[in-house]
């Protein structure tokens, strides 16, 4: 089947298996290698990208249901050099240790931080209930969101 | 993980996939959200020859006041059942129960209908429904049936419907006298390993549980002792009567009967009883 996605604000028309996972598509279709796949079992959260600005988990989504959507990737953040604020929060908090499931923290931090930027910790923790660190690095995490988040209310996204 | 090769329709419509239904009968499956689907056609435990996506009908994702009762369409996500006034409104129960299903991912796509027709005995929507006293109406080839919670769960993942109809609507009555949801994990996200729903209705307490058997269950021991006037207390001492819990890596089914009590204790108490 043919599908049509918008990835990073740029337009790509592939023909595909009906049962192929939007992460792999992404990864092998178009070579966007930022998306993670971690469990493949929707735990995880690694493969963890915008679908019309909302956080998904996309081995668990068929490119055929992302057809005619926007996506957003971690590739798709910065513009240019100049890193989107998460970004720029999780590295100057080192909110990072092996940094596996960063992309997918990242896009999920943005999803969250757009859908409520009044955050305390208790709702960044809960907020990221989706995503596994195994470095269990959760703390520098949460310390990078709160800046983050704090950084958009005051209107730097 | 990949599923297995199948054949992808999009029907423009509810008319459409009810005939896309009755085309490719059991052969076929529908796909909402597909976080209940799409996982078990990964590890291949499902493996349908036809998905019908009917998760862009935007004629079935609604919360509707219709007097007495909440109308809610079957592709209503459980991240917009959660954030729904109306629902916060007149069915606090459930949009509490909609924003404690896996993680906000999941709660992107899911859908309450999708929840229900998948009948998981670990899924909390299901026994809130029940809970709740609600019906599920569908839409088939001969027109809409209503359906009585109590008698959609039929089996481990078998519910009521047939496979030509889908799933369109979840009414539940209004209920805002208190309610409570009790679920017990050891992460945050994962299914529940036991629950224990209270829903206060009409003057009448609906107690369901989570994951103690092939169905979500309505811990009638429990209604029956708090309708004849026992204390919270003592009803909640029944909430294992009669279960039969299965055993996995997570609890024994003694472990299981033993939160049933406990958590059902709980819920009953936060729900003001």
């Amino acid at each position: 089947m043919r599908v049509k996605l918008e990835v990073n604000g740029v337009t790509h028309e592939r023909e595909v298996e009906p049962r192929t996972l939007l992460v792999y598509f992404l990864r092998e279709e178009l070579g966007l290698t930022g998306t993670n796949v971690g469990c493949d079992t929707t735990s995880c959260g690694a493969c963890t990208v915008l679908m019309d600005g909302e956080s998904v988990k996309s081995c668990t989504v068929l490119a055929a249901q992302a057809d005619g959507r926007s996506i957003t990737t971690i590739e798709g953040l910065a513009e240019g050099e100049e890193l989107h604020p998460m970004q720029r929060a999780f590295r100057e908090h080192h909110g990072l240790q092996c940094g596996y499931c960063t992309p997918g923290m990242v896009m999920a931090a943005v999803s969250l931080v757009t859908e409520s930027p009044d955050l305390d910790e208790t709702h960044v923790r809960e907020g990221l209930e989706g995503n596994l660190c195994r470095c269990t690095g959760y703390h520098n995490i949460v310390a990078a969101v709160l800046d983050a988040a704090r950084s958009s209310r005051e209107g730097a996204w | 993980m990949i599923p297995a090769s199948f054949d992808y329709v999009r029907p423009g419509s509810l008319d459409e996939a009810v005939s896309a239904l009755a085309e490719h009968g059991d052969e076929a499956k529908l796909l909402a959200g597909g976080h209940s689907l799409l996982p078990l056609m990964k590890l291949r435990l499902a493996t349908p020859s036809v998905l019908v996506d009917i998760g862009r009908l935007g004629e079935l994702s609604y919360v509707n006041d219709a007097g007495d009762h909440l109308a809610i369409g079957a592709l209503t996500r459980h991240h917009d059942l959660h954030h729904d006034p109306v629902a916060m409104h007149h069915a606090p129960l459930l949009s509490f129960v909609a924003g404690r299903i896996g993680d906000p991912q999941v709660r992107h796509r899911g859908t309450i209908g999708g929840s229900i027709a998948h009948a998981d005995p670990a899924s909390d929507l299901p026994a809130a429904v029940l809970a709740l006293g609600g019906t599920l109406v569908a839409r088939g080839p001969g027109g809409d049936r209503e359906i009585p919670a109590d008698r959609f769960f039929q089996g481990f993942l078998e519910s009521a419907l047939t496979p030509e109809e889908v799933l369109t609507e979840i009414r539940v009555p209004k209920a805002t006298a208190g309610h409570a949801y009790q679920k017990f994990v050891r992460r945050a996200q994962d299914w529940a390993i036991v629950g224990s729903v209270v829903a206060r209705v009409d003057g009448r307490v609906g107690v369901a549980l989570v994951n103690v058997g092939p169905t979500p269950v309505r811990a009638d021991a429990v209604e029956t002792a708090l309708a004849g006037g026992a204390s919270a207390a003592e009803a909640a001492e029944l909430a294992a009567e009669g279960l039969e819990p299965p055993a996995d890596n997570n609890a024994t089914p003694e472990f299981r009967r033993h939160l049933a009590r406990v958590l059902t204790a709980r819920a009953l108490a936060e729900a003001g009883l």
